[in-house]
């Protein structure tokens, strides 16, 4: 396993893989630039105070992100998607959001006009990737082990196994997790975080790193609304408080209520996606 | 939340670090870390002792420097911290606020042997 994740090394896999992968192994990513460091000598002036005579000990600055390998992964992995005109989509829930459901009809509506892949990340199991394939579309499993989150080294893999067409729309499942998706940034366009109404309606004041990373919140199972406890205006109110700028679709993806919506959306923004790809780039 | 693995991407950080800058052994490591970088504390002070057992780091300090979260608000048109997320702004209530500084997590400096 990659030390950007790091945690529950050794433990992912990705479906198809029988070996583990490392950084080294055959990348072409390119590794931290290193320019920004230099040496301070000790008791030149280095901004922290320590007992001088002690040991020869010295300042180095780093100024380097913790998640700067992660980010530098994500680069790579959003310039191909931006060469392919791909539109990349991270969705990302609590556990039991409805977050398959919900992808399985949007590859159905989709499938006839639009290329459409999946990367399914759980802690255990294919059985969402099962799912998917049975909708029709591409899709690949990752298994996190006890990992908590997809990062983008791992989906750079994973569309390196999908053969993804130009034009495809792809969503990305991330694992079911309000907390640690939200810090990693995969390459994609936008996260989508899904609700559900048998949730709690307050979630995006707990978990607000997560509404704040997203651009799109769908609120789930609305065809639930008449038999739950759940303030939709409160929680729509709450989401942006914390995102001014967070669009928010309601729709049922069991009766298919709202459905057109986040198709509508979907579409525009793969249009998006689609203009200003430049000259074939080199298939992957 | 991850704090395990964002001290293995910082161990990776410093071993790199330590074959470019030829340091066998690091004392202390200054992190930056902002307000709103979903990092707590005192998981990342636990989990950096357990990763950085038997390594170069084995034993470091571990100073982390809090940097505040500072928003703009679009209504006072002026820079203003918070604590929250959900807070609204201080001056005028409202909640139309754009994030400005206090995401970050960043290796400052590294005191070497």
């Amino acid at each position: 396993m990659c030390t950007v994740c790091g945690c529950g090394e050794g433990e992912t896999t990705i479906e198809g893989h029988e070996h583990h992968h490392h950084h080294e192994e055959g990348h072409s990513h390119s590794h931290a630039d290193d320019h920004g460091d230099h040496n301070h000598d000790y008791g030149q002036g280095a901004a922290h105070a320590h007992a001088p005579g002690l040991s020869q000990s010295r300042m180095v600055q780093i100024e380097q992100d913790i998640l700067g390998k992660n980010n530098q992964y994500a680069d790579a992995n959003r310039r191909f998607f931006s060469e392919h005109g791909i539109l990349a989509l991270n969705l990302v829930s609590s556990p039991g959001s409805g977050k398959t459901t919900l992808l399985t009809a949007t590859v159905r509506a989709m499938l006839d006009q639009t290329p459409v892949a999946v990367i399914e990340g759980d802690q255990q199991t294919a059985l969402d990737a099962d799912r998917i394939r049975e909708s029709g579309a591409k899709a690949v499993q990752i298994n996190t082990g006890k990992g908590c989150h997809l990062d983008a080294h791992m989906v750079g893999h994973a569309i390196g196994d999908l053969k993804l067409q130009r034009g495809s729309a792809l969503f990305i499942e991330n694992v079911g997790n309000l907390v640690c998706p939200s810090a990693f940034d995969l390459g994609e366009a936008a996260k989508v975080v899904i609700l559900s109404v048998t949730e709690g309606a307050d979630k995006p004041l707990k978990y607000p790193d997560m509404f704040h990373a997203a651009s799109l919140m769908i609120l789930n199972k609305t065809d639930l609304l008449p038999y739950v406890d759940f303030d939709v205006e409160a929680c729509c109110d709450y989401a942006r408080r914390i995102n001014p700028g967070i669009k928010i679709i309601q729709l049922s993806a069991t009766t298919g209520e709202g459905m057109n919506d986040w198709l509508g959306w979907i579409r525009a923004n793969l249009a998006i996606a689609q203009i200003g790809v430049c000259s074939p780039a080199k298939e992957r | 939340m991850h704090e395990i693995s964002l001290c293995e991407s910082l161990l990776k950080v410093i071993e790199d670090s330590a074959s470019q800058q030829n340091f066998s052994q690091v004392k202390t490591v200054w992190l930056e870390l902002g307000r709103f970088s979903c990092v707590e504390p005192e998981a990342m002070r636990f989990s950096f002792d357990v990763v950085m057992k038997g390594t170069l780091a084995d034993g470091a300090k571990l100073e982390l420097l809090e940097l505040p979260a500072r928003v703009w608000c679009q209504i006072c048109l002026k820079d203003v911290e918070i604590k929250q997320r959900y807070d609204a702004c201080p001056y005028c209530g409202d909640y139309k606020l754009q994030i400005s500084g206090g995401e970050e997590m960043r290796i400052k400096e590294l005191e070497v042997v």
